[in-house]
C-alpha cells in the first residue's frame, strides 16, 4: 500500500515560485545579466514560470532555456542508459548569473551534472540554483540559493511533481511513501 | 527508455521500440555537434577498439570521432598493418584487445555474422559496423534517422532501394529497419542482383526501374560491390548506367519531393549522375552528419549498466 500527501497544491506552488522570484530580484541587482536555466523534466517548466514572474518584476523579457544534464551524469555506467531530453539554451551564458532552476534537489548530483554541462556553453559570471522541494540527503557539497519548500523525507519515500508550463489547477507536488 | 541490449548487432532483431530509442538519443547528440565545444563526457575513462577487418574510410572516421566525442579513448586497427598478416585468427586478436582492457570492439569483417561470434567470446560491448553482405546495423539506424528528419515519419511512405541489393549489408539493415517502421519498401536493380527471394522480408521486388521511382518518397541509391561479387553479375558498368543509373532524365520523372539517399561512397556516373548527387534533393551528405550522432547514441545506449534490481539479484 503506498500513502501519499499532497505537500504542495497549485496555489502554493505558485506562492512559492513568485517568492523565489522576489529573492532573485532581490539577490541580482544587475537584473539584465540574470538568466534562467531548467533541468528537464521539471525544472524546464519551473524556469519558463520564473521567467515570467521575473519579466513582471524587472519589466522586461528574461531569457530562459533548458539544460539536459544526462550525458553528464556520473552513474552512466550503473544502469541502463537513460532517457535524453533536448537541450536549447538560446543565449550566451558567458559573463551572465545563470540561475539553474530544478523541481527536487537530493543528493545533488543533477546540480552537479548541471554545472559542469553548463560549462559546455561558457563561462558564467556566477551560477546560482533554484528549486522548489529540498527534500535533503544530499551526496555533494551543494546548497540551493533559493528554495520553495524543505521536506524532510525519508530516503525511501519518492517525490512527485504535476507541473505544467503556465501553471494549472491540477499542479501538485506529492510524496508517496512505499 | 527501452534499451538493455550489451551490443549491437543487427536490425533484425531490434524491437521498433529500440530503434526509436536510437533515434531519439541521436537527435540529442545531434544537437550536442552543433556547439561550440562538441565534446560530452558520457564514456570518460572508456576505451573503443575500431577493429576494421575490411577496409573503410567513412563508417571508420565516423565510430572515431564518435567515440572521441564522448570523451572515449579510441584505437584503430587495420587489416593491412595488422598481425592478421601474420595469421592470428579473429578470436585471438579480439581477446588480445580484450585483454588491454578495451570497452567496446567495432567490429568490420568480409564474414557473415563476424560480429555475433566476437559477441559470443567476448565480454565487451561490440558493435557491428558492416559484417559481410549481412548487416550494417548503424548505416540503417542513420537512414531511417534521416528520412525520419526530412519527412516527419516513416510508417507508410514508399521507400525505393535501387542497386545492388544481393551482395549489400546496408540493403538488409535497411530493409529491417524500415519494415519495422511501416514503410513500403520496394527492391530494384539487375535481376542477378535483386534475387526474388527479398520478398520474403517484406518487400516488393520489381526490375522496372521507371516504376520502381515514379512514385518513391525515397530513392536510396546503393553502389555495385565490385569486391563482393565473384563473378560477373551483369555486362558492363554502361549498361548498368543505362538501365538502373539515376539520371538527370530519370529524377525528372520522380516526385518532385523525393529524396535521394546513398550511404556513400558514390561513383559518379555510375549508379548516380554527378549532377543528380549535388541537386537540392540529395540528401548523402546529411546522412554523413547523422551517422555521427547515430553512432554517439549507440555508443552511449550499449554502455548502459545493469538496472539497480539486476545488480542486486546478480
Amino acid at each position: 500500500m503506498s500513502d501519499s500527501t499532497v505537500i504542495l497544491d497549485a496555489p502554493a506552488i505558485q506562492r512559492s515560485l513568485t517568492r523565489i522570484a522576489h529573492e532573485i530580484a532581490e539577490r541580482n541587482e544587475q537584473d539584465r545579466e540574470v538568466v534562467l536555466v531548467g533541468i528537464p523534466l521539471g525544472g524546464d517548466h519551473l524556469a519558463a514560470r520564473l521567467a515570467k514572474l521575473l519579466a513582471g518584476i524587472w519589466k522586461h523579457e528574461v531569457p530562459f532555456g533548458i539544460l539536459d544534464t544526462t550525458m553528464h551524469r556520473d552513474d552512466l555506467d550503473q544502469r541502463p542508459a537513460p532517457t535524453m531530453h533536448p537541450t536549447d539554451i538560446p543565449f550566451d551564458v558567458n559573463g551572465k548569473t545563470v540561475v539553474l532552476v530544478d523541481d527536487v534537489l537530493f543528493s545533488g548530483r543533477t546540480t552537479r551534472a548541471a554545472m559542469d554541462a553548463l560549462n559546455d556553453f561558457g563561462r558564467p559570471k556566477r551560477i546560482q540554483l533554484a528549486v522548489l522541494v529540498d527534500r535533503g540527503h544530499r551526496e555533494l557539497p551543494i546548497k540551493a540559493d533559493f528554495v520553495g519548500k524543505n521536506v524532510p523525507t525519508a530516503l525511501d519515500e519518492k517525490i512527485s511533481l504535476l507541473l505544467t508550463e503556465s501553471g494549472a489547477a491540477q499542479d501538485q507536488v506529492v510524496v508517496k511513501r512505499k | 527508455m527501452s534499451w538493455t541490449k550489451k551490443h549491437l548487432l543487427d536490425v533484425e532483431s531490434l524491437t521498433v521500440a529500440e530503434i526509436m530509442t536510437v533515434l531519439d538519443t541521436a537527435r540529442s547528440f545531434k544537437a550536442v555537434g552543433r556547439r561550440a565545444i562538441k565534446k560530452v563526457p558520457a564514456l570518460r575513462g572508456k576505451t573503443v577498439v575500431n577493429l576494421f577487418v575490411e577496409p573503410s574510410t567513412r563508417t571508420r572516421t565516423s565510430f572515431e570521432l564518435a567515440a572521441i566525442r564522448l570523451s572515449a579513448d579510441v584505437i584503430n586497427f587495420s587489416a593491412e598493418a595488422s598481425s592478421f598478416k601474420k595469421g592470428e585468427t579473429l578470436k585471438d586478436t579480439a581477446k588480445n584487445l580484450e585483454a588491454l582492457n578495451a570497452d567496446f570492439i567495432i567490429i568490420r569483417h568480409s564474414a557473415s555474422g563476424a560480429a555475433h561470434f566476437l559477441a559470443r567470446a567476448l565480454d565487451a560491448h561490440v558493435i557491428n559496423a558492416g559484417d559481410g553482405a549481412h548487416e550494417h546495423p548503424t548505416q540503417a539506424l542513420l537512414d531511417t534517422f534521416t528520412i525520419l528528419e526530412k519527412k516527419g515519419r516513416v510508417a507508410g511512405l514508399n521507400v525505393t532501394i535501387l542497386g545492388d541489393i544481393l551482395y549489400s549489408r546496408v540493403a538488409r539493415s535497411d530493409i529491417w529497419a524500415l519494415t519495422k517502421l511501416g514503410a513500403n519498401v520496394t527492391l530494384c536493380g539487375p535481376a542477378t542482383l535483386v534475387p526474388k527471394a527479398f520478398e520474403q522480408m517484406g518487400c516488393r521486388v520489381t526490375y522496372d526501374v521507371d516504376e520502381a521511382i515514379r512514385d518513391a518518397d525515397i530513392i536510396n541509391l546503393l553502389r555495385i560491390q565490385h569486391e563482393r561479387q565473384r563473378k560477373t553479375m551483369f555486362p558492363s558498368l554502361g549498361e548498368y548506367t543505362n538501365l538502373y543509373g539515376l539520371t538527370k532524365a530519370r529524377l525528372a520523372r520522380t516526385r518532385p519531393d523525393a529524396l535521394i539517399m546513398h550511404p556513400g561512397p558514390i561513383n559518379r556516373g555510375v549508379e548516380i549522375d554527378s549532377e543528380v548527387a549535388d541537386c537540392g534533393r540529395s540528401v548523402i551528405l546529411e546522412q554523413v552528419t547523422n551517422g555521427l550522432a547515430v553512432r554517439m547514441a549507440v555508443l552511449f545506449l550499449v554502455n548502459g549498466g545493469k538496472a539497480p534490481a539486476e545488480l542486486s539479484a546478480a
